[in-house]
């Protein structure tokens, strides 16, 4: 993990990566655990990777795994390895897509509707199509059913990563970018220089927060039932899953033990580093901001890790600086305002209408084929139902988490022993705790209907919380002190400063949270323990049990459906309330 | 010899709405080898289009800019800019950004090095090659732009308002060592252009100054410096410079606040007042509580003030007096001639009202001289219940101005109304309605 976060950090700046040493002092005892470090990374890999392309036994893909506890720590390192490959993949898709939605004005005009259409696409719906595509690219190895999972995860990373990436592209100081052209950088230099380093924060964020969510989708995607059969990896979350069914409590509880290991451990070794390392690519010049530290980035720092990177880097990067050349200078020619270009630009529009509309006549095409127009209907009610558990659940968080995440917020004090404990839980895979869960349900015969609610709310409220706390921690002092200076009483305090102060970062982190719920309606709509599975009515349990028997049109209708009905709600409800808070509630005037 | 060479630019650009705004019109300029030359002129005046234009960042609409007798497509390969606000990448040393441009010429490692810390010497930045420009000072950013620039020995060096984000004293200092370097020949310079709202460093600085006008951008005078250097600014030929160049600036009272500044016949200024429709004067961007300020300040000065005297006694650019100025002449409480500034009989009246009375007294300023607050007084009082929609105004406006422009000018005047107590505005709903004082 180490030496993943210093490639990133030295392909960056391998200009200046010497200066930056001379700050600090060496010691022997950091080179020594850096070494240790570099060297336990490669061993783990070097364990791992002949088994993940290990061919298939007589039987065919395994459909078990063991459950014994001393497997625990393979199987997480195998869960990390896959979340961190579809991080990989993650990124790679966000630099690529990113930057052709903000240079090409026409590709931009598609990418991005497309991105918030994919956006609300429920990925554990599509799970079951991609596998069998898996199957057959990778015929005879488990690696199609590892490639189905870690695209499942990349799937539930990529969207907000993109997002992020594309908004700071867009957003470049216009002053920078002028700079980078009048100094004719290559492409390849300006992304290095400008687009990379200026992005670094918020991606950075969103990789941590992508991550985190991702737990709960590589949960739900190791063990992967379709057509009737069940595909399992070895991995942290197949072992939650086996264990569950043959209701052996004990090894979920260490199960949940090692994944508290895990979200901890990679905070320790990769978030905090990165986070206080990427404090170097903030614009601002204020100085208020709190120092971010980190025991590893300074143990890194006052090894010669960097020098060594240095050395083995700077020629390959004057290399590439060499060749990318060809690539071009950036903003070398005008853009042309000719016709040519509008004739360009609706010929283009043509192309994309003609594409749309066959997609969806295609789309009904294949619902009448399959199930009928008919069933449209009959989803289109199991939706509704859905949505109001969501919008419910949103509810009764809100009113549940804002008042406690903007009391601890607005005390420093809490705030700072409550962070990094939700930050834990926020990224901690609530299907870990489903058959626990479950097992309350069956034991108090609480109907799953309503249960399904608790699920549903178990990995998602924590965006609520999370973000109330950031935004009432933002409050400005003087604006409390007046509060106080002025007497307010506890209800004036609360309706006239502190509920406007954080309506925006509660609108954020509930349309994340609504976004999440739909999500987990699909496995929390159906839960087993043991022998005993509970169905509630709605579209979550529809499309998981089309999937199951491998019903390809149902399964279609139910995840278009669901996108549909999480693009439409957040048109006209989040979407307005979020211009809302931008006009009247934002702090900065 | 000439460098570089603008020739009938006329710039526009498309606003979101897809209507067109002149930016620059037809605007020509040589800059020759071995000459500073400053282009003067207040904001709005697209002197910052204009640099861009030249140094291939902007495209012209129509025209041509040409280096060394080249047309340019792209960003002209004989400059060098330096930037207001810097443009220094905040995550790379001092040294890394000064090597940034030689980097991308393709020089070996050990070449940019050798280059970059000469420059960083040469303007006096030795001991700070490996700071972030985060731990520098505005001058000592300001100098690490000045030495990312000077290392690449461009042909012209190109300042687009550098002093401007720093405080007097230092870019007093850092103007020296720019004038220092170019007398010395040290930083192989073959030519300055320099951006900027301040008479006084255009004088101190250029052998040539181009003045431009406002809405849309174009040149007005192009007056020779033919003073000694180095320049004492307070011998009286740079102060005789000094005057001519505000006159020019502001002299003709209509120029600098109607939209189109050419009326040669009076006559025809009020004919068009008659004819007046609420859209066709810019109100400029100035609040009833600045103005009563400013007309305090002259009421003080019972012969008038100069405007540089004024600005300096401010400690203000004389560009941020512009839109109060302009605010004062267009209400007729302040009178500007050739650079001088006297309060009238109405500004009198207004500055020496108390605080009730003087709201009647600007509400009934603002009724007789600016149309637009006219115009919305008059539509309330017409319509059932005494109030309206917002947009109704914006889109009356907006069929002569793009929508920024007529958003800015609603906001004004719902500004200038309220403070005179004629109508209230709630910018939740949007609406407007009658003050219940002017019932």
């Amino acid at each position: 993990m180490a030496s993943a976060f210093t490639m990133t950090m030295s392909s960056v700046t391998t200009g200046n990566t010497a200066e930056e040493t001379t700050h600090t002092k060496h010691s022997l005892f950091s080179d020594v655990i850096v070494i240790i470090g570099i060297l336990a990374l490669i061993g783990a890999i070097a364990v791992m990777l002949p088994d993940i392309d290990k061919a298939v036994g007589p039987h065919g893909i395994p459909s078990t795994i063991s459950t014994d506890p001393g497997n625990l720590p393979y199987y997480a390192m195998r869960s990390v390895l896959r979340m961190f490959i579809a991080l990989a993949f993650s990124l790679l898709f966000t630099v690529i897509y990113g930057l052709a939605a903000a240079r090409s004005r026409r590709l931009g005009a598609i990418l991005i509707p497309l991105l918030d259409i994919l956006q609300s696409v429920p990925i554990l719906g599509f799970l079951s199509a991609t596998i069998s595509l898996w199957l057959v690219l990778f015929p005879g190895s488990i690696l199609g059913v590892e490639a189905a999972s870690i695209f499942a995860i990349f799937t539930s990373q990529a969207w907000n990563m993109t997002f992020s990436f594309h908004r700071s592209l867009l957003s470049e100081p216009a002053e920078l970018d002028e700079a980078a052209k009048i100094l004719r950088l290559s492409h390849w230099q300006r992304f290095w220089k400008l687009d990379m380093p200026n992005a670094m924060i918020p991606l950075l964020w969103n990789c941590m927060m992508s991550v985190g969510g991702g737990w709960f989708f590589l949960t739900a995607s190791e063990m992967i039932s379709v057509n009737n059969h069940t595909y399992a990896l070895p991995g942290i979350g197949s072992y939650v899953a086996e264990a569950s069914q043959h209701r052996q409590l004990g090894n979920i509880g260490w199960a949940i033990l090692t994944m508290i290991i895990v979200v901890v451990l990679i905070d320790f070794c990769l978030w905090k580093p990165l986070t206080a390392w990427a404090e170097k690519f903030r614009i601002t010049s204020s100085g208020s901001v709190m120092q971010r530290r980190s025991l590893v980035l300074t143990i890194i720092r006052q090894s010669h890790l960097n020098d060594v990177l240095a050395s083995l880097c700077r020629p390959v990067g004057d290399g590439l600086d060499m060749v990318t050349r060809s690539l071009g200078r950036t903003g070398s020619r005008w853009r042309v305002h000719s016709t040519r270009s509008r004739i360009g630009d609706l010929a283009f529009g043509t192309v994309i209408t003609i594409a749309i509309a066959i997609g969806i006549l295609a789309w009904i095409d294949s619902i009448r084929r399959g199930t009928g127009l008919d069933e449209i209907w009959h989803v289109l009610g199991l939706g509704l139902l859905t949505f109001l558990r969501v919008m419910l659940l949103t509810i009764v968080c809100s009113i549940i988490w804002v008042p406690i995440g903007a009391s601890i917020g607005m005390n420093p004090h809490l705030s700072r022993i409550f962070q990094p404990l939700i930050q834990v839980l926020s990224s901690f895979p609530a299907n870990f705790t489903f058959p626990l869960v479950t097992l309350w349900f069956i034991a108090w015969h609480i109907d799953i209907n309503w249960g399904t609610m608790l699920l549903m709310s178990l990995g998602t409220q924590w965006y609520i919380l999370f973000n109330v706390i950031a935004g009432a921690s933002s409050i400005p002092d003087d604006l409390q002190e007046m509060t106080h200076s002025f007497r307010l009483s506890g209800w004036q305090r609360w309706s006239k400063l502190i509920l406007p102060a954080v309506f925006g970062s509660w609108c954020t982190g509930g349309i994340t949270a609504a976004g999440g719920a739909w999500n987990a309606s699909i496995v929390s709509e159906t839960v087993a323990y043991g022998h005993t599975t509970l169905t509630a009515t709605g579209l979550g349990s529809y499309i998981a049990a089309s999937t199951a028997s491998g019903n390809m049109s149902k399964t279609l209708l139910g995840v278009t459906i669901m996108a549909l009905f999480v693009v439409i709600v957040n048109r006209i409800f989040w979407h307005p309330l979020e211009n809302l808070a931008e006009r009247r509630f934002s702090l900065t005037s | 010899m000439n460098m570089i060479q603008a020739s009938h630019v006329n710039t526009t650009f498309m606003s979101d709405k897809g209507e067109e705004l002149t930016v620059l019109k037809d605007m020509s300029l040589t800059l020759q080898e071995g000459e500073i030359v400053a282009i003067l002129g207040r904001s709005g005046a697209g002197k910052s289009t204009f640099l861009r234009t030249l140094a291939g960042l902007v495209p012209p609409t129509s025209g041509s800019v040409s280096y060394r007798g080249k047309e340019l497509h792209g960003p002209n390969p004989g400059v060098a800019m330096v930037f207001q606000t810097f443009a220094l990448m905040p995550w790379l040393t001092v040294k890394s950004n000064v090597e940034l441009g030689l980097q991308a010429r393709g020089v070996g490692r050990k070449e940019r090095a050798q280059a970059a810390l000469q420059a960083i010497d040469s303007i006096g930045l030795d001991g700070f090659e490996s700071a972030y420009p985060k731990e520098l000072s505005g001058g000592m950013r300001q100098r690490v732009g000045i030495a990312r620039a000077l290392v690449l020995q461009p042909d012209a060096l190109f300042m687009d308002e550098p002093f401007s984000a720093l405080d007097v004293l230092t870019a007093e200092n850092l103007r020296q060592e720019v004038l220092n370097l170019w007398s010395n020949g040290e930083g192989k310079l073959r030519s300055i252009l320099i951006v900027t709202h301040n008479i006084e460093e255009a004088v101190q600085m250029a052998d040539r100054v181009v003045v431009l006008g406002s809405h849309p951008g174009h040149v007005i005078a192009n007056v020779d410096v033919n003073l000694p250097r180095p320049r004492d600014k307070h011998a009286p030929e740079f102060e005789d410079m000094v005057d001519r160049l505000y006159s020019i600036l502001t002299g003709r009272g209509n120029e600098t606040m109607s939209k189109s500044p050419r009326t040669p016949n009076p006559l025809s200024g009020v004919k068009q007042m008659a004819a007046e429709s609420p859209t066709n004067r810019m109100l400029p961007d100035a609040t009833p509580g600045g103005l009563a300020g400013l007309l305090e300040i002259v009421a003080g000065y019972p012969d008038g003030i100069d405007l540089a005297e004024l600005a300096s006694a401010l400690s203000f650019e004389v560009d941020d007096l512009f839109p109060l100025l302009d605010a004062g002449t267009l209400l007729g409480m302040l009178d500007v001639n050739r650079g001088h500034v006297t309060v009238t009989e109405v500004g009198h009246r207004w500055n020496d009202a108390d605080i009730l009375n003087s709201k009647v007294v600007f509400a009934d300023i603002a009724m007789s001289h600016v149309p637009l607050v006219r115009a919305i007084d008059r539509a309330l009082r017409q319509s059932r219940n005494g109030s309206l929609h917002g947009d109704l105004i914006v889109d009356l406006l907006r069929n002569k101005e793009p929508e920024d422009v007529a958003r800015k000018q609603f906001h004004i005047a719902i500004e200038w109304g309220r403070y005179g107590e004629l109508f209230d505005y709630d910018a939740d709903d949007d609406i407007l309605t009658l003050d219940e004082a002017a019932l």
